[in-house]
């Protein structure tokens, strides 16, 4: 009998001899290794920031018929209206999305907490905002589409790179940028999917305490996700 | 024993839901603060920009690592899981700027 119990409390963690879960352990050697990825990216970007031979460039005007680059369009006198290029990076939207991102790690903590907190009765008198907080899928659901929409940012960025004569291919500045931002999209992606496999375990049979740490490593990893766009937001699109 | 030992080892406190949303809050600013300063010229031509945004980009950042992934509450272990890699990346990342920013110019 106590055997069976014994058993039951190690069948969702697995103690290592530190007396840490191995899972948990496992996602921040992970979330370690990946900051040496992403930090290997950005220095790659740096590096061959302002080496391309030709535009379209990050924060200045081009000139696409004399290839000339300069800060203000007016500096490319002489330049025909229809060959001057303006930065390619879009702040604004980059803006909006980084919020968007911020948002759902907001949403991905208040999911564990849900999830954490599923079994304790909620107090008397406890009004909507209190039902809220304490509704995992509501949360699970908010981070996904916040994660979904930050996606949507992002294909409609490289679509308009695309259009304004910037690929992959065109110079150091495009094959470093896509490199970069494609990685992390992919692991946005990545999070996502994770995100709808909990939904779908919490609409099977419902996430509750007992599954806390597999929506805290999920969590983390969503979170980490975070914290490298927080980087690259400021180190690619905002430092010129 | 061991069981009660690796439960206790985990037990830690989590902010609470305020906590969370002043957070949020303050991310959001700071992030307002940085894209404001991008449209500032004369702050951008200034030597101040730069190290502006760096920090305030490493506020950000820290303020996530430390709350919303728990590390100011979790084990010293996960500390050093994170922070060991994240100096060996920081380390590289300014030994193949000083190399390869030479060899360039």
């Amino acid at each position: 009998m106590a055997t069976d119990a014994a058993h039951d409390a190690h069948e969702h963690h697995h103690y290592t001899t530190t007396g840490l879960d191995h899972k948990k352990i496992a996602i921040w050697a992970f979330i370690g290794s990946e900051c040496m990825l992403f930090m290997s990216l950005i220095s790659t970007y740096l590096i061959y920031k302002g080496k391309s031979v030709v535009g379209p460039w990050p924060h200045e005007f081009w000139c696409k018929a004399t290839n000339t680059a300069a800060a203000t369009a007016e500096a490319l006198a002489g330049c025909p209206a229809d060959q001057i290029y303006k930065p390619i990076l879009n702040i604004p939207v980059t803006s909006a999305s980084t919020f968007v991102l911020l948002m759902s790690s907001l949403a991905m903590v208040l999911a564990l907490a849900a999830v954490e907190m599923k079994d304790q009765p909620l107090p008397a008198g406890a009004g909507l905002g209190d039902r809220m907080l304490r509704s995992s899928k509501l949360w699970l659901w908010m981070t996904a589409i916040l994660g979904a929409t930050f996606l949507g940012f992002q294909a409609y960025e490289f679509t308009s790179f695309v259009h304004e004569g910037l690929t992959i291919k065109t110079n150091l500045f495009g094959s470093s940028f896509f490199t970069l931002t494609g990685f992390h999209g992919a692991h946005v992606t990545a999070g996502v999917i994770w995100l709808l496999t909990l939904l779908a375990i919490d609409y099977k049979r419902g996430l509750g305490p007992k599954d806390a740490l597999k929506v805290d490593i999920a969590a983390l990893y969503w979170h980490f996700v975070d914290v490298v766009w927080i980087a690259i937001f400021t180190l690619i699109y905002l430092i010129q | 024993m061991s069981s009660n030992s690796a439960h206790s080892e985990e037990a830690h406190e989590h902010p609470t839901w305020s906590t969370y949303k002043w957070i949020a809050l303050w991310l959001t600013l700071i992030t307002v603060v940085e894209v404001w300063a991008y449209y500032i010229p004369a702050f951008v031509a200034s030597n101040y920009f730069v190290p502006a945004l760096l920090i305030m980009s490493a506020v950000k950042f820290t303020v996530v690592v430390m709350y919303y992934m728990h590390l100011k509450y979790d084990h010293a272990l996960f500390r050093k899981l994170f922070v060991g890699p994240l100096i060996i990346a920081i380390a590289t990342f300014f030994a193949l700027m000083f190399v390869f920013r030479k060899m360039f110019q």
